[in-house]
């Protein structure tokens, strides 16, 4: 089996339109919430997320092409232009035909259909716009990645609610370890921040009237957020071979279903997973040095994954630091596992693990080093990136530091 | 609290979750009757529809029991009754 590497990152989000922005927001333990601007809250219980703030597809997109592609997918492509600008992909004709790509969502772009519904339902017009369906569809990103870089090799799009973008990275992993292909573009993308499905949330009664602060007594829920993080991953051997900077290696993916609950997590199926992408690493716990949790902050979901962690690592997990970027850019539902993804991938090529911001006091039930507040300067070798989605769908990333006994 | 309003709420409840309306009563706890969270948030979304209130996240957060969510209608049903926007 092929070692894999990530080549290229790419990301916009509320914490910066580029890899550079997203990163130093990281390591400031800078939050990208404020009030949202780009739908009317007046009505609603929360008026706070984790938008790309004052976004326009303008310089990104011609008005002629920027027509064909909801929210989700220009920032799909934003991201996925970076990340191949990031590795120097050089494209062959032979390349381009093998090539994957596997995006992750959770809404798509239902917040075009959210226009057209109310097109139809409200104003009482007899049409919706043409376009609504491609606009709509989960796997718009993938399919404009393709037509971006001219990509003709296995594409398709996986939605798993907030797991979506692990469950698409960990299969682009397998493909290139599996030598199925030897590139692939893989991370997710989302744009929820539209009137009806932010009524949908708030019906639910999970969302921060404040701001997130994962594993505080005072938590108050999960506050939403957008944006995309895509990656560039090749077999190791052959992105050294042709001298291409390797952020970090991918070297386990795990998953598991509660088979529970539609909505409350649990923390059996959420250890399962992170035993899964131990195993398949072939490491012991005791060689993780960081996670990045889910931690949305919900009261039920911070519990259930400190129970989780220490029913995975025992008595290592009072050594293990962890964290919730949440805190910082927000719940991206399919887009967060690959902002997470990136996050641990930055923390471990950096040097830097990502702070859990926003933080007030510990809540004992959550009795886990949470680096509150602050980044932490930390050489790690070995760290998961952990993502349980509503559904009871659970999918868990395991990333190896590149610099690992090299420097 | 008035009967008519406590048989209403016990009513919405029942026809909510489907659980037979005898065994539903104001001294019931939630626990007893099997209803998790996520079908407290459905029983609250009844209720709204019910009473025509709009019942804010922080008066739910430590409902257990029946009796409380009866009071916390009662409470905005009056708000509402009295023109505040407390019960819009």
């Amino acid at each position: 089996m092929r070692r894999v590497a990530i080549t290229g990152m790419g990301a916009i989000c509320a914490l910066g339109r580029n890899v550079r922005e997203v990163a130093a927001s990281l390591c400031q333990g800078r939050p990208g919430i404020g009030l949202i601007e780009s739908a009317d809250c007046s009505q609603l219980r929360f008026q706070n997320g984790a938008e790309v703030r004052g976004y326009h597809h303008q310089p990104y997109f011609e008005d002629r092409r920027a027509d064909f592609l909801d929210r989700f997918a220009q920032f799909a492509v934003i991201a996925a232009r970076e990340a191949v600008a990031y590795a120097g992909v050089e494209w062959t004709p032979e390349l381009r035909e093998r090539a994957a790509i596997i995006t992750g969502s959770c809404v798509g772009g239902q917040s075009t259909e959210d226009v057209g519904f109310h097109e139809v339902y409200k104003l009482g017009h007899n049409r919706v716009h043409p376009l609504t369906i491609p606009k709509t569809m989960a796997n718009a990103g993938a399919s404009h990645i393709s037509m971006e870089f001219g990509i003709t090799g296995p594409s398709y799009t996986i939605s798993t609610a907030c797991s979506s973008a692990a469950h698409a990275i960990g299969q682009a992993y397998w493909m290139i370890r599996g030598g199925s292909t030897d590139l692939a573009i893989t991370g997710g993308s989302e744009a929820p921040f539209s009137f009806g499905i932010l009524k949908a949330w708030e019906a639910m009664r999970v969302v921060s009237p404040e701001t997130c602060r994962p594993f505080s007594r005072d938590r108050r829920g999960m506050i939403l957020g957008e944006g995309a993080a895509m990656f560039v991953l090749e077999p190791l051997e052959a992105a050294r071979a042709r001298g291409a900077a390797v952020h970090a290696e991918i070297v386990g993916f795990g998953m598991s279903a509660d088979a529970n609950h539609i909505t409350q997590p649990s923390a059996e199926g959420a250890a399962r997973a992170m035993r899964a992408a131990l195993r398949d690493a072939a490491i012991a716990p005791e060689q993780i040095g960081y996670v990045n949790a889910h931690g949305t902050a919900t009261p039920a979901n911070d519990v259930t994954e400190a129970a989780a962690i220490r029913a995975v690592f025992g008595a290592h997990t009072d050594r293990l630091a962890v964290s919730s970027t949440k805190s910082m850019h927000g719940h991206a539902l399919g887009a967060s596992a690959a902002l997470e993804c990136l996050a641990t991938a930055l923390a471990l090529r950096d040097g830097v693990l990502p702070p859990t911001a926003n933080f007030t006091e510990l809540d004992p039930e959550c009795d886990l080093d949470v680096i509150p507040n602050q980044a932490r300067p930390a050489e790690v070798e070995y760290a998961l990136s952990n993502s349980f989605a509503f559904g009871g769908l659970n999918a868990v990333l395991a990333l190896r530091n590149a610099w690992a006994g090299r420097r | 609290m008035s009967d008519e309003l406590t048989q209403r709420v016990l009513k919405t409840i029942a026809t909510s979750k489907r659980i037979p309306i005898e065994q539903v009563t104001i001294e019931s706890e939630l626990q007893q009757l099997g209803i998790d969270s996520m079908d407290a948030v459905e029983i609250l979304f009844a209720l709204e529809n019910e009473f025509d209130i709009s019942i804010p996240d922080e008066e739910v957060r430590n409902v257990r029991n029946i009796r409380q969510m009866a009071e916390g209608v009662e409470k905005l049903v009056a708000a509402k009754a009295a023109g505040s926007p407390a019960g819009q």
